[in-house]
C-alpha cells in the first residue's frame, strides 16, 4: 500500500460530496421532524398558516408545546355541562388539559390495544419465522437435500407474489377456519410472508459457519440435535438477530393484509392511526402523536443496528 | 477430510453407542427441519393462488354465501381485457412506475456516488437517509396527506416560499393534474435510499486497481466514470430497478392512504382498483381473474427483464 492512492478523493471533493449528502439528508428529514413537532401542538397551532415551527416563544412562528395530542391519542372524551365540571375537579394533569374544551376523560382509546396488537403479532410472527427459518436454513446449509436449489427458489418466489393476488382466497380461507381478525391468523400470515427472506438470510449466515465445530461435537458423542443447538445456534446468533429485526420491521409496517383481514380484535396500528377523529374533522396532533410513537421504535432500531440492516437490504443484489 | 474421520470413528464404535450418537438420521432431521416451512408456504401462498385461479372462472361473490356459484368460463377475463377503465388504471400505474423509477435511479445513484467519496461521517448520514424506507408505507402516506393539506400544509408553504406562488392556488391531492405527481414525490422520498444502497454495494464492489490502471493510462475522470463506474454499477442498478418495479406494480398501502385513488380515479393504481372490486364491490370471481392477469403481467415483465439483466451481466 502506498500512502497516496489515485482512488482516494481529494479533500475538496470529500467536502463537497459531504455537503451535498448532508443537505439531502436534512431535506429528507423535514417531514419526519414536522410530524414529531405536530404531535406537540394544539389543534389550532397544527393547522395555522403560516406554519409554526419554533417551540415556545411569542413570535408568529412560535407555538406553546402541549401534550394534548398524546392525551387525545390515548383517551376518549365527552363534553360536559358547566355544573358537572364545577362539581368534579380534574383528577389528573391529562384531565386538566381536556378541561379547557369543557370535556372530561371517560376512558382509554383503542390506540393502546392496537399498539399492543402490533407488538403481539409482530413479535409472534417474528419468533415463528425465525424459528422455522433457522431449522430450514440449517437443513439446507448442512444436508444434501434432493432438489435443494428448486426448493430454495420456490421459497424465494413466494415473496414476489402481490399480496392482493392472494388476499381474496386467504380472506375466504380465514373466514372458513375462524382465523379472521385473530392474532393467530395474522401471525401465521406474516410468518408465511417473512419466512422466505428468513430462510435465505439465515442460510447465508449458516454457510459462513465452519462445519468442523459440529463434526468435533458429533465425535464427542453429541447427537445432531445437540450439535445443532449447542454448537451452531450460538455461532449463528448475530445472523438470527438481524434476520429477526427484518421480520419484525416487516410485520410492524404491514398494512394491506391488516386492513383486509382485521377489523377490531386483532387490528394493528397502521390501519388504525388514520382513523383517529377529533372534534370537527381529523385530529392532526393526535394522529401525529400516534405516528411518532409508531415510527420511533423502527427509527431507533435502524440507527442502532444499521450495519446488520444494511446487509439485509442489499442482500438480493450482493448475492447474485 | 474430516468426514473420513467421522466414518472411521463410526466404524470403530460399538453398535448401540453408534445408534445413540447418530440419534435420528440426518435425512430424517433434514426433512423435519424443512417440512414446516414448506407446509406453511403451501398452505398460505400456493393453495390460495390455485384457489384464485379456480375462482377466476366463476361468478362467485364472497358477501353472498348462499348464492349459487356458476362456472362462467373465461368471461371474467374477456370483460377485464375489454374494459376501458382498467386501461386507464394501467396508464396511471405506468406513469407512477416510470417517474418513480427514473427519479429514484437518478437521485439514488448520485447519492451513492457522493457517499462513496468516503467523507467523514458518511455512514451516519447514510443511516439518516435510509430512515424513510424503514417506515410503514401506510403511515407515511397518512402523514404526507397532512403535509399536502391545501392552505395549511407544509408542502404548499415551502413551495410558495421558494416560488412565490399563492399557497392556496394549488392542491396537490385535490387536482387532477397534480395528484399523480404527489404520489411520485412521496414514493421517491421513501424509496430513493433503497436504490442508493444497492448502487453503493455496486460501487464498493469495483476494485481500486481498475481505476489505478485507468489513471496510469491517463484516462480522464470523466472517461473513467463512463467506461468503468457506470458499466460496473449497471447490473446492480438494473436489479434495483427490478425490485422497485415489482414493488411499485404492487403498490397499495402508500397510495391508498395518501389519495385513496382520487381525485376521480387519477391515482387509482391497478392494485387499488383490484381491492375495490374484491372487497368493496365484492365481485370475487371477477377480481380473482383481475389478480391473475396482474400476476401474469408482473411475472412476464419481470422474467423478460431478468433475461436482459443477465445479458448485461455477461458482458
Amino acid at each position: 500500500m502506498t500512502s497516496f492512492s489515485v482512488t482516494t478523493p481529494s479533500g475538496r471533493t470529500k467536502w463537497l460530496a459531504g455537503t451535498l449528502v448532508i443537505l439531502y439528508a436534512l431535506i429528507t428529514m423535514i417531514p419526519l421532524v414536522w410530524i414529531a413537532l405536530t404531535g406537540f401542538k394544539s389543534p389550532p397551532d397544527a393547522i395555522s398558516y403560516p406554519p409554526k415551527y419554533i417551540i415556545g416563544g411569542d413570535s408568529e412562528a412560535g407555538f406553546q408545546p402541549t401534550l394534548e395530542g398524546y392525551v387525545n391519542l390515548f383517551t376518549t372524551r365527552t363534553r360536559q355541562t358547566q355544573e358537572y365540571l364545577d362539581a368534579n375537579p380534574p383528577e389528573s394533569w391529562a384531565d386538566e388539559i381536556v378541561r379547557q374544551y369543557d370535556m372530561v376523560i371517560v376512558g382509554p382509546s383503542k390506540f393502546g390495544e392496537r399498539f399492543l396488537n402490533s407488538i403481539i403479532i409482530g413479535f409472534g410472527s417474528t419468533f415463528l419465522s425465525v424459528f422455522l427459518g433457522t431449522l430450514a436454513a440449517y437443513a439446507f446449509s448442512r444436508f444434501k437435500i434432493p432438489l435443494a436449489d428448486d426448493l430454495l427458489f420456490f421459497i424465494l418466489s413466494t415473496r414476489m407474489m402481490p399480496p392482493i393476488a392472494v388476499a381474496i382466497p386467504i380472506f375466504l380461507m380465514f373466514r372458513n377456519l375462524g382465523l379472521s381478525d385473530t392474532h393467530l391468523g395474522m401471525i401465521l400470515l406474516y410468518t408465511a410472508v417473512n419466512i422466505s427472506l428468513a430462510v435465505w438470510l439465515l442460510k447465508s449466515f449458516m454457510d459462513g459457519i465452519p462445519t468442523e465445530y459440529e463434526e468435533a461435537a458429533l465425535i464427542d458423542g453429541y447427537t445432531r440435535f445437540q450439535a445443532f443447538y449447542k454448537v451452531v445456534l450460538p455461532q449463528a446468533a448475530t445472523g438470527i438477530a438481524s434476520t429477526a429485526i427484518f421480520c419484525l420491521i416487516f410485520a410492524w409496517n404491514e398494512y394491506a393484509f391488516a386492513v383486509l383481514l382485521t377489523t377490531a380484535e386483532a387490528q394493528t396500528a397502521p390501519p388504525f392511526i388514520p382513523t383517529i377523529i377529533g372534534v370537527g374533522g381529523l385530529d392532526w396532533p393526535a394522529i401525529a402523536a400516534g405516528v411518532t410513537l409508531f415510527l420511533l421504535p423502527v427509527m431507533v432500531f435502524t440507527i442502532l443496528l444499521r450495519k446488520h440492516l444494511l446487509r439485509g437490504i442489499t442482500f438480493g443484489a450482493v448475492r447474485k | 477430510m474430516s468426514e473420513r474421520t467421522i466414518e472411521r470413528v463410526a466404524r470403530t464404535t460399538p453398535a448401540p453407542l453408534a445408534r445413540r450418537i447418530k440419534g435420528l438420521s440426518d435425512r430424517a432431521i433434514a426433512w423435519i427441519f424443512i417440512a414446516p416451512t414448506i407446509f406453511l408456504l403451501l398452505a398460505i401462498n400456493i393453495f390460495p393462488l390455485i384457489w384464485t385461479i379456480q375462482l377466476s372462472f366463476t361468478n362467485y361473490k364472497a358477501n353472498r354465501v348462499g348464492r349459487e356459484v356458476k362456472n362462467i368460463g373465461t368471461r371474467n377475463y374477456e370483460r377485464i381485457l375489454t374494459d376501458g377503465d382498467i386501461w386507464l388504471n394501467m396508464q396511471a400505474t405506468a406513469h407512477f412506475l416510470f417517474w418513480t423509477i427514473l427519479l429514484q435511479v437518478l437521485i439514488g445513484f448520485a447519492l451513492a456516488w457522493l457517499i462513496n467519496k468516503k467523507f467523514r461521517g458518511n455512514d451516519l448520514w447514510t443511516t439518516i437517509i435510509v430512515l424513510p424506507m424503514m417506515l410503514s408505507p401506510a403511515v407515511v402516506g397518512n402523514f404526507w396527506k397532512f403535509l399536502y393539506q391545501p392552505q395549511i400544509g407544509l408542502f404548499n408553504y415551502i413551495v410558495s416560499f421558494f416560488t412565490g406562488r399563492d399557497p392556496s392556488s394549488f392542491e396537490m391531492l385535490g387536482q387532477v393534474n397534480l395528484a399523480p405527481w404527489s404520489i411520485v414525490i412521496v414514493d421517491t422520498w421513501m424509496w430513493t435510499p433503497f436504490v442508493m444502497l444497492i448502487c453503493l454495494a455496486g460501487l464498493r464492489s469495483i476494485p481500486d486497481y481498475i481505476y489505478e490502471a485507468a489513471e496510469i493510462d491517463r484516462a480522464s475522470k470523466w472517461r473513467q466514470f463512463w467506461t468503468i463506474t457506470v458499466p460496473m454499477v449497471l447490473p446492480f442498478l438494473m436489479l434495483a430497478v427490478l425490485f422497485r418495479g415489482i414493488e411499485n406494480f404492487k403498490m397499495f398501502d402508500l397510495v391508498v392512504q395518501l389519495t385513496g385513488g382520487g381525485p376521480g380515479s387519477t391515482t387509482e393504481l391497478t392494485s387499488i382498483n383490484l381491492k375495490r372490486e374484491a372487497f368493496e364491490k365484492w365481485r370475487t370471481g371477477y377480481a380473482s381473474a383481475y389478480a391473475i392477469i396482474l400476476f401474469v403481467a408482473v411475472f412476464g415483465l419481470a422474467s423478460i427483464y431478468v433475461k436482459a439483466l443477465n445479458k448485461v451481466k455477461e458482458r
